[in-house]
């Protein structure tokens, strides 16, 4: 019982950071209508910029700074120089700039840093592990990054819902031209989106590279989960997102646990583990398509 | 070589080096053999898995420097450890460069890629890591001869060490895919105890919470694990995060010179399986890792230690038969007289080694860490799939 | 608005049509040339990447007829390429090792025919397409890519952890698969199988261009309503094209697999989805000849700039991004003229 209440604080955990990639991606496509495959690059600069600034100075604070902003800023240049030609392009264009974009980032990266892996300490202030209410012991920084998680999540919903940016944010993802006409600059707007979900993207690919490992290409898997994740949620919905990342991300961890002694009763212990793990591995896609075969638009999305 | 100029091949700056070394090497003069041997070596020197790779070569480049043999010429090409490329590579070789031996592949499944063709087509292949069960069962063939091991024998070493120590109850794990399942046979087979649980990662996974828990949870006395390369090194990282009290035992891939700078404290004190070490006591070795550190600049590693020994084998061969000769080139590597950095070393009947292998532990030595002997869990161990080869 | 005109029309616009005839056709010659010419002079290895070139573009040409004629943007086609690779492989694997693949209820052995692999990795692409394309059309747009992308990677995650089939290791064909007749180790005879096999796939394509069927898909892409209007259901028309492209993708990665003698998961990941896409742009999207172009193009490119710097891929991308931006023709569209779009 211990182990299954530890498990979903894992679930948890996963889940919010994937929310935190899928809160970008999808106020990008819900504002400004495109899909950015170069997001995971964004995660990647987060988590490089750390290890960089970390390694330099010593502390993990700083390096963690550094990945927001320096994300924002790649995220904001990226914006004005090459996705601001993309809006009005169709699909297939916005796909193969952005994949093309993946290529520049990643190569250009392991041009600067090779391809080793880089690895982050945890700080000194959250290693370790706690002893929670119940008796579980929790690693110290997992939880203070769920607490980081559930905070970013209130803050982008108070954001959205109670600023003045917030309202314009919700217009532009009614109706692109009326905000214009009500004189919002909408280029400074896009900009600005576009620099806050990178700046998520950085902040996740910094505290996750702190616990895994930073390296080039560590964006992508990360990136089609995040694709899974507002598929299920519904294109453009924060709601959605939030939800659909904690689906995902309890699914993930809980099959990678459940599904193997699930076929250990009735299977040899050895073919049990595997084909339990391989399955495990596509539990969320199957989700996924369970999710669109009842809703197309997924769970909150407005449009299929 | 096609050459620059139609722009096919890669021509890296490395391979023109070592052309550039054989070709001053073969003016200082060597040994008068009739035909020269040309060696391909692919290994991966980018991407994900590049430091073994570069260890590798470096061991073989050093062994082929020190021996200054102007009939041995290397061509070094970078599989970026994808499958596809190593295959790409291997027909350029074979196909336009004409090479007589192949080399270098770190990973399984890529040699799984090359090897059947390769030897298929008449090319010697000698292996500096990867040995996969199926090469050294029913698909052993007479041109492929492992000189590092077979893929099973350090887990099984593990598997040894687990019950000689006494542990009554193990956690085992590795990631799920057919070296992963091997490596729990392996430690299977000659571990005596009770199995707590036993569980597969996925493959190239860096968050190891979910599992971490279950050790926890599990209550066994000890945990075993086979996680190569970056997932290694993130598994250990978040284990010593984790705090759990438990002797951690596994085979060295893990604890290799190459990657403990990575892992960190957090290393000292495992034991692992390795049939080398840098503090091993013989002669050739204390050669091997004063040159190598004096070329290098670095500790080799294990697969600095292998690709050595497969460039020495090869030279040793050299010396008594003709490429030209393919029967007696190979009864010359057979014979397998050279002196091994790893002390005794003969090849059994499907031509993988029969060797001690030693258990070490992680320690910190002047703020390095590296590896010492503390046992020897096998001693002339050959391997589980000798029997299954007809040749 | 969205993907470009469709050359194999004959109607209209004399001048440039012409024009693009004559491109393709040096196209297809171009290629033909340069694996003979390659081969008269005994440079084996080019024979093979002439055959990689001309195997990219019929998985290409599968796609294309999707992306090109359809409008569909399916980011997944590797899942059939893929799929094709492990159906020639597992036959191979069987019949080398003489086991059957299942003796229930009918007995099921393999084989080392390709001809019999082709069908068979057709029947399996054009299956997993229908079962991926039922689901995947329920939409449109941004879900479409982001859902096809998502059924590739299961797949791709699938053929990882089921351990049967070599898993990650992936499996090899120790001896190329054979055709009657014909010595399919030797390079060049390999190269005009795959040759004719490319020239066969483009004539079918063309063929459908210009049928109704055709015709009903440029109208399912141009306006679904109009389509509705006059009776067809462009849900239907678009699922047979998903299935034909899977079906023809398959036969492609089949060959893939005779070409290697290997197949691996890395036949189904996402990166080789993005490059057939990228093939297209690079060729000129909706173009009959726009696959050969670009796989040749790719596969010159990876060559030329990877004997320039291990960093081509950086170059690489650069060159995409200003194709994408500012040169949508593609090459073909370079070359031949043609409307411009968008």
């Amino acid at each position: 019982m211990l182990l299954l209440i530890e498990q979903l604080l894992n679930g948890l955990q996963s889940g919010l950071m994937l929310f935190l990639m899928a809160a970008g991606l999808t106020l990008v496509f819900g504002v400004m209508g495109l899909i950015n495959l170069a997001h995971g690059s964004l995660y990647m600069i987060g988590a490089f910029a750390c290890a960089g600034v970390a390694a330099a100075t010593g502390s993990f604070w700083l390096g963690l700074a550094a990945s927001i902003a320096a994300a924002a800023a790649a995220g904001a240049i990226v914006e004005v120089a090459v996705i601001r030609r993309l809006y009005r392009r169709d699909h297939l264009d916005q796909v193969l700039a952005t994949f093309a974009l993946i290529l520049i980032f990643s190569e250009g990266t392991r041009w600067l840093y090779g391809s080793f892996p880089l690895y982050l300490n945890v700080p000194p202030s959250l290693s370790g592990s706690v002893t929670l209410p119940g008796g579980i012991q929790y690693s110290l920084f997992r939880l203070a990054i769920i607490g980081a998680g559930l905070l970013v999540a209130v803050g982008l919903f108070l954001l959205i819902g109670k600023t003045r940016i917030g309202v314009q944010v919700r217009a532009g993802e009614a109706d692109r031209e009326m905000i214009a006409a009500l004189g919002v600059d909408i280029g400074r707007l896009y900009t600005l989106v576009f620099a806050l979900g990178a700046a998520l993207a950085g902040m996740a690919g910094a505290l996750v590279g702190t616990i895994q490992s930073v390296q080039v290409g560590m964006g992508e898997p990360v990136l089609i989960l995040a694709f899974v994740v507002i598929v299920i949620g519904g294109i453009g919905s924060i709601k959605g997102a939030l939800v659909g990342a904690l689906l995902v991300g309890l699914t993930d961890t809980m099959g990678r646990v459940l599904l193997p002694s699930i076929f250990d009763l009735f299977m040899e212990t050895s073919a049990a583990t595997s084909v339990g793990a391989a399955l495990a591995s596509m539990a969320i896609y199957i989700l996924m398509a369970l999710v669109l075969i009842v809703k197309p638009g997924g769970l909150f999305g407005a449009r299929a | 070589m096609t050459g620059p100029k139609t722009g096919i091949h890669r021509e890296t700056r490395m391979t023109r080096y070592l052309t550039t070394t054989a070709l001053a090497l073969s003016m200082i003069g060597g040994t008068a053999m009739a035909e020269p041997v040309k060696v391909g070596m692919i290994t991966t020197l980018s991407g994900g898995g590049a430091s073994l790779g570069i260890d590798t070569r470096d061991g073989f480049m050093l062994a082929v420097e020190e021996a200054g043999n102007s009939e041995l010429e290397v061509v070094i090409e970078d599989d970026q450890r994808k499958p596809e490329v190593a295959v790409q590579l291997s027909d350029e070789m074979i196909q336009s460069e004409d090479v007589d031996v192949l080399t270098g592949i770190v990973w399984s499944n890529l040699a799984m890629a090359v090897v059947p063709g390769a030897t298929r087509q008449g090319k010697f292949y000698l292996s500096t890591n990867a040995a996969p069960s199926q090469l050294a069962g029913k698909g052993c063939h007479e041109n492929y001869f492992s000189v590092s091991y077979q893929n099973d024998n350090l887990h099984e070493a593990a598997g040894q060490y687990a019950t000689d120590e006494g542990f009554g109850s193990m956690f085992i794990m590795a990631p799920n895919y057919p070296a992963g399942q091997d490596s729990l046979s392996g430690f299977k087979r000659f571990y005596d105890g009770e199995v707590a649980s036993e569980v597969y990662t996925q493959l190239g996974q860096t968050d190891y919470a979910a599992e971490i828990a279950q050790i926890r949870d599990s209550g066994a006395d000890a945990l075993f694990f086979f996680l190569p390369g970056g997932m290694g090194i993130s598994f250990m990282k978040q284990w010593a995060e984790a705090g759990i009290d438990m002797p951690v035992v596994g085979p060295a891939f893990s604890f290799s010179q190459d990657i403990l700078p990575a892992i960190g404290e957090a290393a000292v004190g495992v034991k692992n399986t390795a049939q080398w070490s840098p503090d091993l006591d013989n002669e050739a070795n204390k050669a091997f890792v004063a040159g190598f550190e004096e070329k290098y600049d670095r500790l080799p590693s294990l697969y600095a230690a292998q690709g050595y020994d497969t460039a020495r084998l090869l030279l040793s061969a050299m010396e008594k038969a003709d490429i030209a000769d393919a029967e007696a080139f190979r009864e010359a590597l057979r014979a397998a007289e050279f002196d091994s950095v790893r002390g005794d070393f003969a090849f059994g009947p499907n031509q993988h080694p029969v060797q001690d292998i030693y258990v070490r532990e992680v320690i910190s030595e002047d703020g390095t860490l590296t590896n010492k002997i503390v046992a020897t869990a096998m001693e002339d161990r050959g391997d589980a799939y000798a029997e299954e080869c007809s040749m | 608005m969205s993907a470009a005109e469709i050359t194999a029309a004959p109607t209209g616009r004399g001048g440039r049509m012409a024009r693009a005839q004559i491109v393709n056709a040096a196209l297809a010659l171009g290629l033909i040339g340069f694996g003979l010419g390659a081969w008269a002079t005994g440079e084996t290895f080019l024979v093979t990447l002439a055959t990689k070139v001309a195997i990219l573009a019929i998985a290409g040409a599968g796609l294309n007829l999707v992306l090109g004629f359809g409008g569909l943007v399916s980011f997944g086609h590797a899942a059939y390429f893929g799929l094709g690779g492990y159906t020639a492989g597992i036959l191979a694997h069987h019949a080398l090792n003489y086991t059957p693949m299942f003796e229930w209820p009918v007995l099921f052995e393999g084989t080392t025919s390709m001809p019999v692999i082709w069908l068979v990795a057709m029947a399996v692409g054009a299956l997993a397409a229908a079962v991926i394309g039922a689901l995947s059309l329920r939409t449109t747009g941004v879900y479409f890519i982001m859902i096809t992308l998502a059924f590739g990677q299961m797949i791709f995650y699938f053929a990882i952890s089921w351990p049967a089939y070599g898993g990650e290791d992936g499996l090899p064909i120790y001896v190329r698969n054979g055709f009657p007749g014909l010595n399919t180790l030797d390079p060049i005879q390999f190269f005009v199988l795959v040759v004719a096999l490319l020239l066969a796939v483009l004539g079918l394509i063309a063929m459908l261009a210009r049928s109704r069927f055709g015709l009903a898909l440029q109208a399912a892409r141009q306006n679904r309503q109009r389509l509705m209007a006059v009776g067809i259901r462009p849900g239907g028309v678009l699922l047979v094209a998903f299935v034909i492209s899977g079906a023809i993708t398959a036969l492609a990665g089949a060959l893939y697999a005779d070409l290697n003698r290997f197949v691996s998961p890395s036949m189904l990941s996402w990166h080789l989805s993005g490059e057939l896409l990228v093939f297209l742009i690079l060729g000129g999207t909706g173009r009959l000849f726009a696959p050969l172009a670009g796989a040749g193009l790719y596969i010159a490119l990876e060559h030329l700039l990877g004997g320039v710097s291990d960093h081509w891929q950086f170059f690489f991308g650069l060159l995409l991004l200003g194709v994408v931006l500012f040169a949508r023709g593609g090459v073909i569209g370079f070359l031949a003229g043609g409307r411009k779009h968008g």
